[in-house]
This record gives structure tokens, C-alpha cells and sequence, in this order.
């Protein structure tokens, strides 16, 4: 069995005051793909904002272990530039910056921590081409406004976009799928498709399993109310999507309501 | 209050300018009568309630005349000083200079036009197409004492013409008052490109008008940048005033310190089909007061109608403010308009977003700063200026160059 890449033992996160992860615990190795299901309001996407580090969310007890070392300890860069990629659920619009520009900012950012030379116009243009290339898209979303006045499909097709070119080893997507089309979706999950690899490992969060029909995961999660309460193989996201979810819920036992 | 400057109206009227034509010596002297009238305008009024303007009053400024310079003059427009044009072309200097910029509309365009006498005519001739920029660059001369100027500039563009002109305010240093007003007469189908930039010193006054005239399918697009100055107020007076008409209006404000930016603009659509586009970003560091008053008129009359607005402002420091007041008055019923502003800090989302890519949190709020700026420069199409004033952004915000990606 492959080392472990990411361990999350006992994780509790909570913001403004209100725990929303009540004890997550999930061991991802390298070159695995991990579904994350479960309802609204479970703590998918909090989940994927604590590990990519988003400051609004305050660890309260638990650790995560990313290659060994403590996750928790990181700046949102620092993890970005060990290569952790969260793939937005909603990206965020930036006036005045065009996508190639600050692609070539991260690129440069990532491959400066590594040791390596930055990537001047020209080199970048040529990395860029070939990711292009990989993922069959052309450049049409290059020179604008990174994610200003995107659609909803071109928006989710940059993160992916941004994905290949940053090349992280663990990339966590955030209902990509929400918001698209079927058509968008088998373009974004085709992509994911090509980027996979036995080096790097995913985590697909999703609501719907309707997206694992493409990016087939090895292992699939339900979290509800905070904690991972069912996993299994790629089966059990098709059996969530005949019962739904209220047969996993924990029991009224444990004091709270769905 | 208005004594001192009444006192250098009487020494400037009697002295020098009395060579002018009779129509123009009567235009100063009823420039100078409503004035004294109206006096400085006071924070008591609406259009002023953001801009105290009193130690301008209190100032005993001494006239001196501008020093322009217009570089080289590209073949086919004509650029001189009002002075000779009054003597070589009267009937077209007299059919437009101050018909556009009313003595009622605005004390300090009073004040400019009693005083008027420096300034440049820029002409271009019908159906001629002016392709490499105009260069005006406005200085108030050194010298002790505490100088003012009143500089004018008179833009006529025939049936057709095209043309591009710079006017850049350039620094003074010491304490001085720079009252600039530029009338813009575009004739049908004329298109002009109009980048001004104010980066007058740290303890000076800049007030201006722009006031613009355009015919049918006439096209114009003005970018202001405001850098400079202590104090600085805007008018930006655009009338569209032949169907087909369309206007692009650009502002850029990056201030410090205790600067203070007040622009107010009217679009006025007199017409039907005119479009509209209007954009202005301000960033704010320090105690810098931005103000952004963006006002559009759509006449009875003027229907299909298309006129979009938006201010953003950027607040850096948490004593930094923005104040931002749009105001539609329509008076057709086919129209189409709409406005938008926003006052705030750096997003955090967006800071969050930038840093999940690996930039460091300064890297990452320097170019969300960054991009406020450059939204509004990317639409400069003078070619030269775009990069002359992102260089001048990058320095003020501190943002390392980045080679063009593409």
C-alpha cells in the first residue's frame, strides 16, 4: 500500500462560534481518488476550505498530516506551493487582472519555493500551450479578466484550467459540478480525467453522484452533521443516489436535528 | 472673499489683456460680474457639500500665465495659442470658445473665463485623420509667491475628423491654484480619444471642467487619472447631442495622505440613440477622501437611450472614505441605463482566493490593488500612455513589474 499523503484525525472546524466538522477523520494515499458526499449543510465544503486554509474557519481541535507534516501549521500559500489546489465552488472575480497574468504570478510563486527559475512571457506561454493541449480547451479565457463576467461553466472550466497548469498532488474539488450542465460537465470531468495520475490524489466533493459517473472515484464518504458516518467503494455513491441520504443520518441520539 | 481675485481681475483687465476684441473682453467682464454674484462656492450647497473649498478663497493668489508646452504638433492638426488663434481664426474661436462651459454653470469656470487669455486651440479640419497623439503637457511656471493660472483649452474637431490629444497637469511645487477649463466641440461623426492626467503637487489646488459637445455618430473617449494635488475637483460636463452619438468616460484616482478627489459628472442625452458607457475607480490609502458624483440626464425625446454607470471605490486604510452619489433623471420612457458603485476594503474572499494559488498575502493584495487601477488603464488606447501610467500606478501601489503575459 502507498504512504499516506494527507491523514485527518479527529478534525473539528468551526465559524463565527458554530462547529460545522465534528470529528473528521480521512486517510488519503497517493494517486487515490476520495468522493466526499453528503447533504447540504453536512461540512463538505467547509471541509475543503479548512484544508486549503481559508482563514474564516478556526481549527478547534484535531490535525492533518500532509506528507508527514502539519498541514494546520500552513499558510493558505504554503499549502498551495506544497501542492494543495482546492478548486473553488464559487471563484472569485479579479477586475483588472487577466487570467494569463496571474497564472503566470502562481506559476512563478509555486516554482520559485521549489528552487526553480521563474518562467519568463515566453516559457509560460509554451507550458501553457502544452496543458492546453492535454486538456483539449483552446485560450479563449487567457487574456480576460480572471473570472469577470465568466459564465457559470467558464468559471468552473478555469479552476480546472488553473489546476493543470499549477499541477498540484492534491487537488480537492468543490462541487465542481454545481451549476453545470451535462454537457459542461463531461467537458470539466474529461480534463480532470487526463490530470489524474499515480502521483497525485484527489478530493471530489459533491453533492450529487451524478459527477462519479465521470471522475470514478476508489473511495466514496458521506458526511453528515460534521463527521464521516459511511464509507465505501464507488458502489456506495450509487446506492446514496437511489436512497438518499436520510438512512445514513447518525440518530437522533446524538441531540441535534438534520 | 472674492476681493483679492476681483483686485487681480482689475490689474489683469487693465493691463495686457486689454489688446483682446471687444466680444472677449465683454465675456470676461460678464465672467467676473457673476462671480462676484456667486463668490466661492460654499459646503452648503449640494454640488459642493464634499469639497470645502474655502482656503482656496482665503488665498491671495497671483495671476501668472501657463506655460504650455504641445511638443511636436503631428501633421494635419493645428495647435496653437488661443492668443493667435483669436487673430487668425475669429469666427471659429468666437463660434465655440466658452459657449460650451456656461460662466452660470460653475463659480470657478466663472473665475477661469474673466481670466482667460492662456491657453491652446486644438483643430483639426474635416475628414482629417490625425493618427499620432497630441502632447499638451500644462505647468504653472516656479516663481515665489503663491501662483494661479487659469488654463484653457479649446478642442475642435470638424465633420469627421479623428484625432488623439494627452493633456497632462504637471506638478508645481509650493502652494498654487491650477483652474483648468477644456471644451470639447466634436462635429458629426468626429471621433476623439482624450487622456487627461493630473499629478499637480502635494500642497496644490486643481480644480477643472471638461466640458464636451458632440454631434451625430460622433465618438468620444476621455480617461481621467487623478494623482496628484492636495485638493482636486472635476466637472466632467458631456452633452450628447446628435443621434448615434457614443461617449466612453474613464476615471482613474489613486490617492494618499490627506488628498482629497471630487469628480462630478452629467451626461446629458439630449438625443435618441446615443449610448453611454461610464467608469470610474478610486483608490484610497491613508486619510484620502475620494467623492464621485455621477449624475445622467436622459431628455424628453431621447429614446433608445443606452447609458451604464459604475463606481468602485478601494479603501486601503480604515481612515480612508468614499463617497459615491449616482443620479438618473429620465425623462423618456424607452430607455435603457443602469449604475452601480462600490465602497469597501480588499475582498478577503479574493485575497483567500489568490493566496489558495501560492502569492504571498502581499503579493496578493498589491494585485487586487493592482487590478483596480489597471481596469480602468487597459481602456487607455493612446498608445504610449497606457504604459507610461501603469508604470506611475505601479510605483504609487508598490506592484512589481510583470512583463505583458501574452
Amino acid at each position: 500500500m502507498t504512504p499516506p499523503m494527507l491523514e485527518i484525525t479527529d478534525l473539528h472546524a468551526s465559524v463565527e462560534g458554530n462547529e460545522i466538522l465534528r470529528g473528521v477523520s480521512l486517510t488519503v494515499r497517493t494517486g487515490e481518488v476520495h468522493a466526499i458526499m453528503g447533504p447540504n449543510g453536512s461540512g463538505k465544503s467547509t471541509l475543503a476550505q479548512v484544508l486549503a486554509g481559508h482563514p474564516a474557519y478556526a481549527v478547534t481541535a484535531g490535525s492533518v498530516r500532509y506528507d508527514g507534516k502539519d498541514l494546520l501549521d500552513m499558510d493558505p500559500e504554503e499549502r498551495a506551493r506544497e501542492g494543495i489546489f482546492l478548486a473553488f465552488q464559487y471563484p472569485v472575480s479579479i477586475r483588472g487582472i487577466t487570467n494569463s497574468y496571474f497564472l503566470r504570478s502562481a506559476v512563478n510563486a509555486i516554482r520559485k519555493h521549489k528552487g526553480l527559475d521563474e518562467l519568463d512571457p515566453l516559457d509560460f506561454l509554451q507550458v501553457l500551450e502544452d496543458k492546453l493541449k492535454v486538456i483539449g480547451w483552446d485560450d479563449s479565457l487567457m487574456n480576460r479578466a480572471v473570472n469577470e463576467g465568466f459564465s457559470g461553466g467558464e468559471k468552473k472550466r478555469n479552476e480546472i484550467l488553473q489546476l493543470a497548469v499549477l499541477e498540484p498532488r492534491l487537488s480537492i474539488l468543490d462541487e465542481t459540478d454545481s451549476g453545470l450542465d451535462i454537457d459542461a460537465l463531461k467537458t470539466v470531468a474529461e480534463a480532470v480525467n487526463k490530470l489524474r495520475g499515480p502521483d497525485r490524489s484527489f478530493i471530489v466533493v459533491t453533492h450529487y453522484q451524478r459527477l462519479l459517473n465521470y471522475i470514478v472515484p476508489d473511495h466514496v464518504h458521506v458526511l453528515a452533521e460534521g463527521r464521516i458516518v459511511k464509507s465505501g467503494g464507488k458502489a456506495l455513491a450509487l446506492a446514496l443516489e437511489e436512497k438518499g441520504y436520510d438512512w445514513l443520518k447518525p440518530a437522533a441520539a446524538a441531540g441535534t436535528t438534520a | 472673499m472674492t476681493e483679492h481675485f476681483v483686485g487681480q481681475y482689475r490689474a489683469f483687465a487693465s493691463n495686457g489683456a486689454a489688446g483682446a476684441p471687444e466680444w472677449l473682453r465683454s465675456l470676461r467682464e460678464r465672467a467676473i460680474t457673476r462671480f462676484v454674484e456667486v463668490g466661492f462656492p460654499s459646503t452648503r450647497l449640494e454640488q459642493w457639500r464634499f469639497t470645502n473649498v474655502q482656503s482656496i478663497a482665503e488665498t491671495p493668489f497671483t495671476l501668472r500665465a501657463a506655460r504650455w508646452d504641445a511638443g511636436r504638433v503631428p501633421l494635419g492638426a493645428v495647435v496653437t495659442t488661443l492668443g493667435e488663434a483669436i487673430q487668425r481664426w475669429p469666427d471659429l474661436v468666437r463660434a465655440h470658445l466658452a459657449r460650451y462651459a456656461p460662466v452660470e454653470a460653475n463659480p470657478f469656470t466663472a473665475l477661469a473665463t474673466a481670466f482667460l487669455a492662456d491657453g491652446l486651440l486644438v483643430h483639426v479640419p474635416a475628414g482629417t485623420v490625425v493618427d499620432e497623439p497630441i502632447q499638451l503637457t500644462c505647468r504653472i511656471p516656479p516663481g515665489a509667491g503663491r501662483p494661479m493660472a487659469h488654463p484653457r483649452l479649446l478642442i475642435v474637431l470638424e465633420r469627421a475628423a479623428q484625432a488623439k490629444v494627452v493633456e497632462v497637469f504637471d506638478a508645481a511645487d509650493g502652494v498654487s491654484l491650477t483652474n483648468a477649463v477644456t471644451e470639447v466641440v466634436l462635429e458629426d461623426g468626429a471621433q476623439l480619444d482624450l487622456c487627461r492626467e493630473q499629478r499637480e503637487g502635494a500642497q496644490s489646488y486643481h480644480i477643472a471642467t471638461t466640458q464636451s459637445h458632440q454631434g451625430r455618430d460622433s465618438r468620444f473617449v476621455f480617461t481621467t487619472i487623478a494623482l496628484g494635488a492636495n485638493l482636486s475637483r472635476h466637472d466632467i460636463n458631456a452633452v450628447l447631442d446628435g443621434s448615434g452619438a457614443y461617449l466612453i468616460l474613464n476615471g482613474l484616482s489613486v490617492l494618499g495622505q490627506r488628498q482629497h478627489v471630487d469628480y462630478h459628472t452629467t451626461i446629458e442625452h439630449a438625443q435618441p440613440h446615443c449610448e453611454s458607457h461610464e467608469y470610474f475607480n478610486g483608490i484610497f490609502d491613508g486619510e484620502s477622501h475620494g467623492v464621485f458624483n455621477g449624475r445622467i440626464i436622459v431628455r424628453p425625446g431621447a429614446q433608445r437611450t443606452d447609458s451604464k454607470q459604475t463606481n468602485n471605490n478601494l479603501l486601503l486604510s480604515e481612515t480612508a472614505r468614499a463617497d459615491s452619489q449616482p443620479q438618473l433623471e429620465i425623462y423618456a420612457d424607452d430607455v435603457k441605463c443602469t449604475h452601480g458603485s462600490t465602497v469597501g476594503p480588499l475582498d478577503p474572499t479574493a485575497l483567500f482566493y489568490l493566496r489558495s494559488r501560492g502569492l504571498g498575502a502581499a503579493e496578493a493584495r498589491g494585485l487586487l490593488t493592482y487590478g483596480f487601477g489597471a481596469e480602468i488603464l487597459d481602456r487607455v488606447v493612446i498608445p504610449g500612455v497606457r504604459e507610461r501610467l501603469d508604470r506611475v500606478i505601479r510605483d504609487r501601489l508598490g506592484v512589481p513589474e510583470l512583463a505583458p503575459a501574452l
